[in-house]
């Protein structure tokens, strides 16, 4: 056996662990910065480049695929390692794929602002770049599967099947969504057009939901939260059938996003069903996670990592019920085109998506710089208490902002005139706008303090290279 | 609604990929015993 086989490949770990922390700073800056913008739209200083129009889908592609696709690729690399016990398939890809993948993140951040988009929402990049992530991505699979092949425990542990579903995934639904004809070196056409094209979009947007947020990071879920609580999931025979039912189940639900639109009205409803469904195998998972720490809960007092873990759990099992609720066609009535959808997205996205991440860089930073800890405990207690208390005030101001623009839109005098002009209801959100600019600033100082103790600690640390054990015969792939 | 007919033939077709998966899984012995593989990740790394 080669020597370097004996040693796991965490360079590539490393390097997304660190971006995961450089993306979260630069995407939730800019978030705040749109934020701003809505309460104070002076902001815009009458820049192009600086306008909500384009800065917008900035920060969503930073948050997403530069924060979330970096935290996701160093797990997923870090994971198939230590559960397959063995190194990583093809190093020098899995090097490709980081240096590609940044390449893509700051072609968007070069690009969005100068105002190039396909104009679809969470697919906003134009084809060479497109191009780019589906290379990247096939290269990502190639890594993924090949070391998972080449494992030397039969068994593949859970967070590997729903790593594998969301690699697979999200290639289909990006390269389905993505299909368009050129029009010029940046600039084309989609190659769906009306309604047709806004079922695409959302069949596509809804899975990335389903598998780019959700799948991916429950894998994330169901290693960095039994490794750090040290003890097995609550049921693993939950967590198997938790994987199989969501990924069953998860396909068709993109139609709620097109309630009372032209799309055929039993489109709709299938699309309102499937979603009402997914509460099962979502609640399913987020009671398996949280009951992990059953009689032991009193870790939660001591160890702010794991109460980052555990608290993202919470905030799963929120929006997956908040989701479904929102997809039933009376309830979408209300709360669709309103900030309601805003604070919805964020609970599961700062609380979900951003927290499990959090947690799980604090797990990664001291194992693969060589140091036992991280450097300052408090300073992750008081990230966490800054997290935690940003997304109340975010998403409790945008529920309130949300429901109040959903009744004064629909109110009638009696002779069946609106009872309010737009205007009104924009004048009535104002105080909740910048209630949520100090709820995503608390939100984006909480990730400051994370940068300063993950430099501190990788600056006392050095990179190790960190040996596999020897298999025992019985654990060996038959 | 033509895009229908590429939307559900292409979500039918990963459901049997799905199944497949299940079903090589369950024949491959990858369930058979879980309180061993539950424990498993917390002792080597």
């Amino acid at each position: 056996m080669n020597q370097n086989q004996t040693f796991y490949y965490d360079r590539v770990v490393r390097q997304f662990s660190v971006m995961t922390i450089v993306w979260g700073l630069v995407g939730m800056l800019v978030g705040v910065l749109i934020a701003s913008q809505l309460a104070w739209p002076a902001l815009n200083f009458d820049i192009a480049w600086l306008s909500y129009g384009r800065l917008r889908p900035l920060h969503t592609n930073a948050v997403i695929f530069a924060f979330g696709g970096s935290a996701l690729f160093a797990s997923v690399y870090y994971v198939v390692q230590r559960t397959g016990q063995t190194r990583l398939f093809a190093p020098k890809l899995a090097e490709f794929t980081f240096w590609g993948w940044q390449l893509v993140i700051l072609s968007a951040a070069v690009s969005l602002p100068l105002g190039y988009t396909t104009g679809k929402e969470y697919a906003e990049l134009e084809w060479p770049i497109d191009l780019l992530i589906a290379v990247v991505w096939v290269c990502f699979a190639i890594v993924f599967f090949g070391t998972l092949a080449k494992r030397r425990v039969k068994h593949i542990y859970v967070a590997n099947w729903f790593f594998g579903a969301f690699i697979l995934a999200v290639a289909v639904l990006h390269i389905v969504n993505s299909a368009e004809i050129p029009a010029g070196w940046m600039k084309s056409y989609s190659a769906y057009a009306g309604v047709q094209d806004a079922m695409v979009q959302w069949w596509y947007g809804h899975n990335a939901v389903g598998f780019f947020l959700t799948a991916g990071f429950l894998g994330m879920m169901y290693y960095f939260v039994p490794k750090q609580a040290q003890r097995p999931v609550y049921s693993y025979r939950l967590s198997i059938v938790h994987f199989w039912a969501l990924i069953f189940t998860y396909m068709w639900a993109g139609p709620h996003h097109l309630h009372y639109t032209a799309l055929p009205d039993w489109t709709q409803t299938l699309g309102m069903v499937f979603s009402l469904i997914l509460l099962a195998p979502s609640w399913g998972g987020m009671i398996n996670g949280i009951m992990t720490l059953s009689g032991a809960w009193h870790k939660l007092r001591d160890d702010p990592v794991l109460r980052f873990l555990i608290v993202s759990l919470s905030f799963y099992g929120m929006s997956t019920f908040e989701g479904p609720m929102m997809s039933i066609k009376t309830v979408n009535a209300l709360s669709h085109y309103t900030d309601w959808t805003v604070g919805h997205v964020h609970s599961g996205a700062l609380g979900w998506v951003g927290l499990i991440s959090m947690g799980t860089i604090y797990f990664l930073i001291p194992k693969l710089f060589g140091q036992k800890e991280m450097y300052s405990k408090k300073a992750i207690e008081l990230h966490f208490w800054m997290a935690t208390v940003g997304i109340v005030l975010y998403i409790a101001a945008m529920w309130i902002a949300g429901v109040m623009q959903g009744l004064m839109w629909r109110a009638l005098n009696a002779d069946g005139t609106l009872t309010y002009t737009f205007v009104e209801s924009v004048k009535a959100t104002y105080p909740y706008y910048v209630i949520r600019v100090f709820g995503g600033l608390l939100y984006f100082l909480g990730m400051v303090v994370m940068a300063w103790n993950a430099w501190k600690t990788i600056a006392q640390g050095q990179s190790v290279s960190v040996a596999i054990p020897e298999l025992s015969h019985s654990q060996r792939n038959a | 609604m033509d895009i229908l007919y590429l939307l559900i033939p292409l979500s039918v077709t990963l459901v049997l990929f799905v199944l497949i998966g299940l079903w090589w899984a369950i024949f491959r012995d990858q369930f058979d015993d879980l309180d061993v593989e539950a424990e498993r990740i917390l002792h080597n790394d």
